[in-house]
């Protein structure tokens, strides 16, 4: 099953939106990485890699994300591990997304079908 | 002249040092056109960069550079961490296995330092950003080693592009990061990124003369 890693400047933004994306599809693998590591607001690398390495299988994994410097932590990490090609950052509404993407990986839709329909909640982030 | 690797690691110091009597400063920037958190990030990365090379025994440039930057892109929460985390490991490849450096490698560690960050932050000048500090620094400290000026007039003539280059910020529209998100309003602001990287460079350059004496 591909998996989802939510990022937030906030951790309980990155919680609350895990929490409603399993009230739609309970199975989907869902982790957060939201804050820093002292708690505050804002986004860390370290929290990135490890929370895309407890969801990632060979079907990948799909970063969706809210603001600005969450998408730079985002692309440095994905540098950093191997298997790339199977780990896609989603410019797309994060709440929306997080829920459309939790219950297509949860009846077993690809990585790629994923991506393509995500295009639909795409928001032109910067 | 060059300057060898343990005053390229009391430069670092002195880095932080400025930045921790700039934290206020630097933060209220931000609070003016972001989110408000420029200097106390900054400040809480290189604290933590102070500690790790403190206990650091590298005698190589390339690696004091790189844990500058692992120190960067571990602790700070905002966007200055991946951008300058980003700079630092860039300018540390191409330091790799030196023990100390002159004015020439000095301009390839800030030629990839300012790549990286546009690459990372996909930025380009008059956004409103380090760019706009880095990128003509940059230029004016090629240009003079071209005149075959002397190490300190080239510095010099950095900084005055740099100077100009982070003021120019002032009038300008943000186009990157949270302060873009205020359009027309963030004009009359000076960019924190821009005045960080402006307060880095100085401090390179008063640091250079002081060895040089």
């Amino acid at each position: 099953m591909v998996g989802l890693v939510v990022i937030s400047h906030s951790s309980k933004i990155a919680e609350g939106i895990k929490e409603v994306a399993l009230q739609m599809a309970p199975n989907a693998l869902i982790e957060c990485a939201g804050g820093t590591f002292d708690g505050e607001i804002g986004t860390d690398y370290n929290k990135i890699v490890n929370a895309i390495e407890k969801v990632y299988s060979k079907d990948g994994v799909i970063i969706l994300f809210d603001l600005g410097s969450a998408v730079m932590n985002a692309e440095m990490a994905i540098e950093n591990l191997n298997d790339k090609d199977k780990i896609k950052i989603v410019k797309c509404a994060v709440v929306e997304g997080a829920i459309a993407a939790a219950v297509e990986a949860s009846i077993g839709n690809s990585l790629d079908e994923i991506v393509e329909n995500l295009k639909a909640l795409d928001i032109n982030k910067a | 002249m060059t300057v060898n690797y343990l005053q390229v690691k009391n430069i670092i110091y002195k880095i932080a040092d400025v930045i921790e009597e700039n934290k206020m400063y630097l933060t209220n920037l931000d609070a003016a056109i972001g989110d408000g958190d420029h200097g106390l990030n900054m400040s809480k990365g290189f604290k933590v960069v102070k500690e790790k090379l403190e206990s650091d025994e590298s005698k190589n440039i390339g690696d004091i550079l790189k844990k500058v930057s692992m120190a960067l892109i571990s602790t700070v929460g905002g966007a200055s961490g991946p951008l300058y985390g980003t700079a630092f490991m860039k300018a540390g490849m191409k330091a790799i296995n030196k023990d100390e450096i002159d004015i020439n490698d000095f301009t390839l560690l800030l030629e990839e330092a300012l790549k990286g960050i546009k690459d990372r932050g996909k930025a380009t000048i008059g956004e409103k950003t380090m760019v706009d500090t880095l990128e003509p620094a940059l230029y004016a400290l090629k240009a003079s080693i071209n005149d075959k000026l002397d190490c300190v007039e080239c510095l010099d003539k950095m900084m005055d592009a740099a100077f100009i280059g982070k003021e120019n910020t002032k009038d300008m529209i943000a186009k990157k990061g949270r302060a873009s998100y205020l359009g027309e309003r963030s004009k009359g602001h000076l960019d924190p990124g821009a005045v960080s990287s402006y307060l880095i460079l100085k401090t390179i350059c008063d640091e250079v003369k002081a060895i040089r004496g």
